[in-house]
Formats: C-alpha cells, structure tokens, sequence
C-alpha cells in the first residue's frame, strides 16, 4: 500500500540575492527587482517526499501552493523531479493573508483531498522565517506534527519515525500517521530535474495559463490530461471569506519604516601601518582590548 | 486574568537564558500595564523552577508537572497552553523563538485564532488607531521585527485577538534580576484535566543535546567575519587573532551559509544578539538583519574595502581596506606591544 503525500510549498522572493534595486525611492520592497524562487526548505520537503515515493511503492507525491498565478512555476519544478500532480491555490480573497489566514486557506485546500497520509512542508520560507505555516496547518486540521526534521527514517501504515535536527541537538522521534512534517535545510538537497520527465510536463500548465495560449495548447491538454496544473480558487475550497486575506489576519502592520541607522561620527582610518598601530595603541591603553 | 504570561523552556532541570530574558521583558511590560507577570513551566521534576524564577519579578508560577510532559513534545504542552489561556485570557503571552517555542507558538496561535509574530527585536506598548474602522485600541503590545530582505521595519500589533503572542530569540533581551527576594505564588495544575491520552501520539525515542560551549553572547570582544573574508581557510586569521586578544568569532548569516562558519555563530536577527565591549566587522556589508544583533555593541570598528558599505554608518572606525591586510598587522603590533 503506497502513501498519500501532500507537499505544500512556496514560491518566495529571492531574498539572498537582494540587489541594491530591490528598495523602491518610497522605501517599499520592489518585488519586481527579485527573481521568485522555489522556497529552499520546500524543495527539502520535496525531497523526503519523492524518497517515501521511491521506498514504498504505489506512493503518490502531489504538490500544493498557494500564490499568485506565476507560482505555477514551481509546480512544473516539482513535476520535472518526480511529483505526480500538482494544486495552485489561487484567488485574491488571499492576497493580504498573514501566516494564520494562509494556513487557514491551506488547511482547507488540504480537506480536498481524499485520505492523505502525510504533509511535508519546508520549516520556513526565507521570505519571512517565521516556521508558522507548518505547524498552524496541523493544528487547523487536527494532525499531529514532527517539524525541524532532517529525515524520515521510515513511514508506514503503522508508523513514522523521524530525525529532527534542532538548534541544540538531536532527536529521534516516532509518532502515527496521519502526520506533518516540517522539513530543515540540513536534510539532503532536492534531486535536479529528470530530463524525460521535463519533456513530459514542460507544457504543464493551470487552465488560466491554457486560456493564455493558444488553440494548440488547448487540443494538447485535453489529450493529455497529466498536463493539467488543478487550480483552485475560494470557492473550490469551500473556505469562509472571513478566515481570509487581511479581514481573516489577526495581526496587522501597524507600520513599516524604512531603517535609518543611528549613524555615529566614525573615524576614518586607513589600512596603512601607523593607522592601525595608532588605533591598536588607543585601544590598548584604554583596555578595550589587552 | 489579563495578564502577561511567559513559557518557560525548560533542559534538565534548568530554565533557559532566553526565558529568563523573556521574564525580564515581561515584568517591565507589566510594570508600564499595571498587570501581573505570570509563567508557566510544563515538564517534569519542577520543583526547582521557582527558585530560579521569582527573582525576575513572577507574581504567578504555573506548574504542570508530570513525567510523560518531559521531553518536549508539541500537542500535550499544546494542549495545557490553549486551555489555561482560554481559562486564563492573558494578553499577551511570550516564548522563545527556539526550536520548542517555534513548534509550540504557531500551534497555540492556530488553535486560540490569535496572532503570532515571530522572531521580534523589540516589544513595546502603544496605542493604534484603526483609521477605516474609526476605531483606537489602547496599550497594545508593538511587536517590532526587521521585515523581508532588509532595511525595513515593521511594527506588528494584533488589535482584536488576545492573547498576543510573540516569539524572540535568545540574546535579543537583556537578562536583569528585578529583585533578589521577590516572593510570587506557585500554582499546580491537575496535569489530567488538561491533556488527554490521545496528546501523546509522537514519542521520542532517542535525544542528544549538546550543551554549547560556545558562548559569543558572554564574550567581550568579538571579532565576526563575512562573505567578505572569502574562505572557511581565511576565517582562520580571525581566530588566530581572536586567540591573541582573548575574543570570540562571530560571523554573519552570509559566511554561514557559503560554509565558512558554523551556524551557531551567526549573529543578526536569525542568530544570536550580542553587545560585547568591541565589535570588529570584518568584510560585512551590514545589513540589517546582521545590524540588528550588533548595534548595541559599546564600540565598532569595520574593515571593509568599500568606502561605502553600509556597516561603516554605525561604525566607530572604519578602515578601508582588505581584511587580510589590516588583521595581520593589528596582530603584529598587538604581540610586539603586550605581553
Ligand atoms: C529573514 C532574514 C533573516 C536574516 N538574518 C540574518 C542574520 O541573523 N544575520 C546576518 O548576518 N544576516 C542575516 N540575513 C542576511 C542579510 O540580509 C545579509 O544577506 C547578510 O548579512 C550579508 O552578509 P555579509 O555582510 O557577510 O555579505 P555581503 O553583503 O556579501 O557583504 C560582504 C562584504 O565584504 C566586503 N569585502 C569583500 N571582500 C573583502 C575583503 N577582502 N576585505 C574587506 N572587505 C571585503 C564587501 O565590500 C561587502 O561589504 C537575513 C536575511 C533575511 C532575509
């Protein structure tokens, strides 16, 4: 009997590679300026997923996300590494979503699915490091979590045991299914994309992408019908707009400001020797250091 | 009721550091709300807790003490938060933002609908007007973290869910007795009335914890080098120098990802914070996520080759030039001149 995985992911804002364009003159975060990546923890997830897959067969492995139409992208991502299907959850309403609200809307996506035997999502996404959406998916659906996991050791009908790397050590830990995990950069990097399985999905699309192409595309979807990106909007998932976006957010941004350091009067020294010898002599005698 | 409660994360009989800060920040926030300072300690064995608790101002020690509740595991420790908070309607409630207080917070959060904002540099109270709903909500809890990508800060407030719930890294408050003969009340829960057999689906079969020898936070010197140095080999030179002057390595978030140094030295908003005596940074641009765990550093010193690198603002000298140049001779001179 095979597993039934749900990988929940995030397509983020490369945050690591922040140019200096990335501030727009009003101080507001150019979203423009950053190329949109698969979160990094998430394609961790992945990973532990398309391996339960590769150890117990009949295993199925379906992508969730939820963002703006684009995100489509890392569906496709996931397909070319060995994913069998993949949801993007859509819709405005969301837009405005803290980590509650997006849980919420996650959660509710997850009821669509029949009998699912574990979630994995990354800890966090680099975007906001904040390691909630995990964990307040679990509890929103009644699930049992295991987060910071390096490993799924094993994964049966019966049990789930797991390697969690925490910041002070480690544990081993065994629970039952159904369960979330919640996936740690430490554990292994995603397997790159399989060639055959690129010609197979690279024309793997949402239907507002299909209504976007042509004829051609169309006539080619409803042949193959794997090509087919589900995309769910509100009301396919049967979620209360008032759970939602910033109505359904109990935290709100009272304010943003750009950071103007306390800039102190520095001396400007140079690397040349008396300059360093004459700041090592005052530290000395003033016992900063010494 | 309507007070301000703290969990206390608790290894081998021994409340954390960062709990201990979380009391220190609890009870001045308390102070200002006119409120008790409340903590709750889950685990076992925990009849040590109030002695090392009280002195930091605790009107009110909750135990919930039972040996299935040590180790650690997220729905039994869930389970007593959410019905002591419904019970109890505190209003602001705080955790670590370690690996139990980010496992446990957004559980708790999801179960009570309360916000929860993680990893905040600085809490505060405030009021906040919601200007389309006409509406002001008085002495609400400022939750202040450094947002997205950097150079932003965003003040968070939650003006209708209660409790408000923050998390916050070890290092980020200071750790101050408030009074050595502070004398609260100790409460003890009845375990079973507020965790069922069913909490206890995930065991954990095998633990090691490795107590840090490191400690950069105690260290009155710290030397924290960046992308900028290059190598795990160049990173050398800074622990050559820090062993001449008796300092610590710190590094940023940069550096450890390229795998030049190890993530427990990190310092910044996802690491550790720290206010050594001096702080050099070697080949950090100084962003604010980095910034955030340094700036109350009593003196800074950056050596960077970019006249322009944002570190230099906050520096109190700043050498222009390669890190690899200007060390070796601040070791030289170091040597020739003590002994
Ligand atoms: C949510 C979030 C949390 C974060 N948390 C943290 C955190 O806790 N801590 C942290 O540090 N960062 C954190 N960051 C990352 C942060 O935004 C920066 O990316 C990081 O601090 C940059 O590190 P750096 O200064 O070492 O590298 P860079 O920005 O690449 O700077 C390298 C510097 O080295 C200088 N340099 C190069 N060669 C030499 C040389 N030979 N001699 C002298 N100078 C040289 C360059 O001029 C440059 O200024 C976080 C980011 C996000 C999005």
């Amino acid at each position: 009997m095979g597993l039934k995985i749900v990988v929940l992911a995030k397509q983020v804002p490369d945050t690591r590679n922040v140019g200096k364009d990335a501030m727009k003159a009003d101080g507001t975060v150019n979203r423009a300026a950053l190329a949109a990546i698969f979160n990094p923890e998430d394609l961790n997830a992945l990973e532990q997923a398309l391996r339960l897959k590769d150890k117990y067969e009949g295993s199925t492995v379906s992508i969730l996300t939820m963002g703006p139409g684009r995100a489509a992208e890392i569906i496709r991502e996931s397909l070319y590494r060995g994913a069998d299907d993949g949801f993007l959850l859509t819709d405005r309403a969301f837009a405005g979503s803290d980590t509650l609200a997006t849980s919420y809307a996650l959660s509710c996506a997850i009821k669509n699915f029949s009998k699912v035997d574990v979630i994995i999502c990354g800890r966090q996404a680099i975007d906001g490091d904040t390691a909630q959406v995990g964990p307040q998916v679990a509890e929103k659906i009644g699930w049992p979590q295991i987060t910071y996991a390096e490993e799924i050791l094993e994964c049966t009908s019966q049990k789930i045991v797991v390697k969690r790397r925490l910041e002070k050590g480690i544990e081993i830990v065994e629970g039952k299914l159904p369960m979330l995990v919640t996936v740690n950069s430490s554990a292994p990097e995603c397997r790159p994309r399989n060639a055959k399985l690129v010609m197979k999905f690279k024309h793997a699309k949402t239907i507002s992408e299909k209504q976007a192409g042509d004829q051609d595309y169309i006539d080619l979807v409803d042949e193959r019908p794997y090509l087919n990106i589900n995309e769910w909007s509100v009301n396919e998932i049967q979620a209360d707009a008032n759970w939602l976006g910033l109505k359904g957010s109990p935290t709100k941004v009272k304010e943003i400001e750009n950071v103007v350091f306390q800039a102190k009067e520095s001396k400007r020294l140079s690397p040349d020797d008396f300059d360093i010898e004459s700041l090592m002599r005052e530290l000395i005698a003033n016992h900063t250091i010494g | 009721m309507n007070n301000i409660f703290v969990y206390l994360e608790i290894e081998d009989g021994i409340v954390a550091d960062v709990s201990l800060e979380l009391l220190t920040k609890g009870r001045s926030l308390a102070n200002q709300l006119k409120c008790k300072l409340e903590a709750i300690a889950i685990g076992s064995q925990l009849d040590g807790i109030g002695e090392q608790v009280f002195s930091f101002g605790v009107d009110v020690l909750t135990l919930a003490d039972d040996k299935k509740l040590y180790p650690y595991t997220s729905l039994p420790h869930t389970a007593i938060l959410v019905k002591l908070f419904k019970e109890e309607q505190p209003q602001i409630a705080l955790m670590g933002a370690t690996s139990i207080g980010r496992d446990l917070g957004p559980r708790v959060s999801s179960a009570l609908f309360s916000g929860l904002t993680a990893d905040c540099t600085s809490l505060e109270i405030g009021d906040h007007e919601d200007k389309k709903e006409g509406k002001v909500y008085k002495n609400l809890l400022y939750q202040i973290r450094p947002a997205f990508g950097g150079n932003i800060v965003a003040t968070i407030v939650n003006p209708e869910q209660r409790p408000q719930m923050a998390t916050v890294r070890e290092g980020v408050m200071k750790k101050e007795i408030a009074d050595k003969h502070y004398k609260g009340e100790t409460k003890k829960l009845d375990v079973s009335k507020y965790v069922s057999s069913t909490d206890f689906v995930v065991n954990v079969i095998e633990r090691h914890m490795e107590k840090s020898k490191l400690n950069i936070k105690a260290s009155p010197i710290i030397i924290s080098g960046g992308y900028g140095i290059g190598s795990r080999e160049n990173f050398d030179l800074l622990f050559d120098f820090a062993h001449v002057i008796g300092a610590e390595v710190g590094a940023s978030r940069a550096a450890v990802d390229a795998g030049f140094a190890d993530h427990e030295r990190q310092i910044g908003q996802t690491g550790v914070t720290v206010r050594p005596k001096l702080y050099i940074a070697c080949g950090i641009s100084g962003q604010i996520q980095h910034v955030a765990g340094m700036q109350e550093s009593s003196m800074i010193i950056a050596i960077n080759n970019d006249p322009n690198a944002p570190i230099n603002a906050i520096a109190d000298y700043v050498i222009t030039g390669n890190v690899e140049e200007v060390i070796p001779k601040m070791i030289k001179y170091y040597k020739k001149n003590t002994k």
